[in-house]
């Protein structure tokens, strides 16, 4: 088989990522969903994990190599399998004299280096000994009737012989692949030896997640022109029509004002689908998506994390509540997974539960724009000449000048307004 | 229940059986006013008289012959041979008449034979007279052949080899006379052609019989102190052989050791070894171990005769190769 685990993208802008560690040592078994390596990109940490069974055949990059997305880093392959990794390894050289004069962009180029080393290392794979592995009668009989291929089982046995021990180790193996997670507090942490106090003046090292979001951060107000728009929401509907739905959830389900934002986010870029959009520099040009990934930023240790809930115009609350908790949790246990963190196409910050008026949030580059949501508060309002008590929440969306201008900032302000205003629109498809 | 020894057992079969019906009688060298070269029929010529318990020359053939003869006519003789080497000198009269009469003339008689015998080494006797040929007679059919290694199914087996109308070759070791155990008093009887859990255990299944039983006890004794749960199968009978027990036993471990005092090639290993690959493939682990007697005529040297010999740490060695 010889499969090869390749640097994934983890975002539409990532160029390259960082193997911090490796969690599996080669020769190790490896089954689908465990974590390979821990890799590091200008967002997070992130745990790799394998699509593939099998025995880690070779770590093709040391650990702290920064490598390009689609590089291959491992390859997974039956025990004992021999591959030519000279052929993985090789740079594209070949398919860039081919080229000639016409640059690929970068990204299309490292997609071919993936695939041209793919297409190298499959020619060896024929090649590679067919031969069966051997194994006991029982531990054929056993694997004959569980389904299992025979090749993904490391024999212990005298000569490498599959015995019946190594089918149950393998199937003990599969069962658990939850437990095989490093947790992330096995991460690398640069605190101080000790602290000795609070008055002194002291140097630390900036925390690997902090130093990537100084980065991208700066990169975004350097380079993306911002600019602010800010709309007040009555939310007395939304805020009733809460409280009378969690008095029939159970307190794990309870919904929260974010799930409602985040639909009806969801629901308004449906119609301002330059919001829901891109900026390609290199090609001069928009890209707009096909899809609505809501990005939500959460804070983590040493910063935040923006995790992504995936066509939330097409879940209802209930589907999205569930999802960003889970998400949530991993992300403060420190477990994202690639796929929690990858493929925002608009962002939201809530900072409603720190008691804020407003704020104005940095766009997360390439994305259009983000939308800072501030605290409900209870503000007099002018009625019909009277001042009443109203129920009101303030969002400042920062938007990429140089996809969009004020007034289509402002009609998105106004558009979300039906949804908020009216939660009902929320909770029922009107299509 | 009392405990007795192994060769109680068998006095004890004897007497009860020759009590119980008069047709049974027993003939060989120094049986009678000597009361055995191991001392079984101590007491039976007095007790029985001569027309009962009949010394004879020494002359094997002559012996085993005459025995046919006498199964023939209705009376159930128990000959002894005092060591198995010698029931070569009666091969013909054992395999071609008493193993085949009952064939070749359609049923139309019975040999209630048993021919009582020793066999094994370990008492310095030389190659001649320390052979464990046992296979060899378990070869043909028509002779039953039982090799118990406990004083219980000692006496039961040997009451049941009495009462049954097939000839039967009852093959007792030297080495066990002395073993005690507990054997229930009065009619017990064992049936021939049953293989019997000694041991019970999880982790590899043990073969064996007679002396070797006690060997595999101690080794499985010795395996117990690192964790390693021997069970061990008593053939007991060696034709008819059970594998019931002995493959329900394989399908739980796994693994399998067979242990015996004979020769390894053509031996009870080798039979055994083939049914289960036979009967129970799927369910082979690990390749089955034979442990057995060094391809060697015994040595008379104390020390040689003793390595030539299965001995525990063979028995453990082996379970740690299948394991």
């Amino acid at each position: 088989m010889a499969e090869i685990v390749k640097m994934p993208k983890l975002g539409f802008d990532m160029a390259e990522g960082t193997l911090v560690r490796w969690v599996v040592n080669e020769g190790d078994h490896v089954i689908k969903g465990a974590v390979l390596a821990e890799i590091e990109t200008d967002k997070a940490t992130v745990e790799v994990e394998t699509t593939y069974d099998g025995v880690l055949l070779r770590q093709l990059v040391p650990q702290g190599t920064i490598v390009p997305i689609n590089d291959p880093i491992a390859v997974i392959g039956y025990p004992g399998e021999e591959v030519n990794l000279d052929a993985a390894m090789k740079k594209p050289e070949v398919a860039d004299k081919l080229k000639g004069t016409e640059e690929p962009s970068e990204d299309v180029r490292q997609q071919e280096s993936g695939i041209e080393a793919i297409r190298e290392l499959n020619v060896q794979v024929p090649s590679i000994s067919n031969e069966a592995p051997h194994a006991s009668p029982l531990a054929r009989s056993m694997a004959a009737d569980m389904g299992i291929d025979l090749r993904l089982v490391q024999g212990t046995g005298p000569g490498g012989r599959i015995t019946k021990k190594d089918i149950e180790s393998f199937l003990q193996m599969k069962s658990v692949p939850e437990t095989v997670k490093i947790p992330g507090t096995a991460r690398v942490k640069s605190e101080p030896a000790s602290i000795t106090g609070v008055s002194e003046t002291r140097s630390m090292p900036l925390p690997r997640l902090r130093a990537a979001i100084g980065r991208r951060m700066t990169e975004s107000k350097q380079q993306a022109p911002h600019f602010y728009v800010t709309h007040e929401y009555d939310v007395a509907a939304l805020i009733d029509r809460r409280k009378e739905i969690n008095t029939l959830l159970a307190e794990e389900e309870k919904l929260s004002v974010n799930d409602f934002i985040i639909r009806a986010v969801a629901l308004t870029l449906l119609e301002f689908p330059n919001l829901n959009a891109s900026l390609d520099l290199k090609n001069s040009s928009v890209i707009y998506h096909s899809m609505i990934n809501i990005g939500v930023a959460v804070a983590v240790e040493n910063g935040l994390l923006t995790i992504v809930c995936r066509d939330p115009d097409q879940k209802t609350i209930f589907q999205i509540s569930s999802e960003l908790k889970s998400l949530v949790k991993r992300a403060r246990e420190g477990k994202v997974r690639p796929e929690d963190i990858e493929g925002s196409t608009f962002t939201v910050s809530n900072l409603g539960m720190f008691d804020v008026d407003e704020f104005s949030a940095i766009i997360n580059p390439p994305e259009a724009a983000i939308l800072a949501i501030a605290s409900v508060k209870q503000v007099p309002v002018v009625k019909n000449n009277e001042v009443n008590i109203g129920t009101r929440m303030k969002a400042t969306l920062s938007v990429d000048h140089r996809i969009s201008d004020g007034a289509e900032g402002a009609r998105f302000l106004q558009a979300l307004t039906k949804y908020i205003e009216e939660p009902i629109r929320l909770l029922v498809s009107l299509s | 229940m009392p405990r007795i020894t192994m060769r109680e057992a068998i006095s004890q079969a004897l007497w009860e059986e020759m009590e119980r019906d008069p047709s049974v009688f027993i003939m060989g060298e120094e049986v009678g006013v000597w009361g055995g070269s191991y001392a079984v029929t101590k007491g039976f010529y007095d007790h029985f008289g001569p027309e009962r318990v009949k010394d004879t020359p020494i002359a094997e053939a002559a012996i085993i012959g005459a025995a046919v003869g006498a199964a023939l006519t209705g009376l159930r003789p128990v000959a002894e041979l005092m060591t198995i080497n010698f029931a070569f000198s009666a091969f013909d009269h054992i395999v071609n008449q008493a193993a085949k009469l009952h064939y070749m003339f359609a049923g139309q008689m019975t040999v209630p034979l048993v021919i009582r015998t020793v066999s094994g080494g370990g008492r310095q006797l030389a190659a001649t007279h320390s052979q464990t040929p046992d296979a060899i007679f378990a070869h043909f059919p028509g002779l039953k052949v039982v090799a118990p290694g406990t004083p219980e199914d000692a006496k039961g087996l040997l009451k049941s080899a009495i009462r049954v109308n097939d000839p039967v070759l009852f093959i007792e070791s030297a080495t066990l006379y002395q073993v005690r155990g507990e054997v229930p008093e009065g009619d017990h009887l064992i049936p021939i052609g049953s293989s019997k859990i000694q041991r019970p255990g999880t982790d590899v299944t043990i073969v064996t019989y007679s002396k070797m039983l006690e060997i595999s006890l101690k080794s499985a004794d010795q395996l117990a102190q690192e964790g390693i749960e021997a069970e061990i199968v008593d053939l007991r009978t060696l034709r008819p052989l059970d594998m019931e027990p002995v493959l329900e036993s394989f399908k739980k471990t796994n693994r399998a050791v067979i242990v015996e005092e004979g020769w390894k090639s053509y031996g009870v290993g080798a039979e055994v070894a083939s049914r289960i690959y036979e009967e129970a493939f799927d369910f082979v682990d690990a390749p089955i171990q034979r442990v057995a007697q060094k391809e060697v005529p015994l040595p008379y040297n104390k020390t040689l005769e003793q390595l030539a010999l299965p001995q525990v740490e063979d028995v453990v060695k082996a379970v740690r190769e299948v394991l």
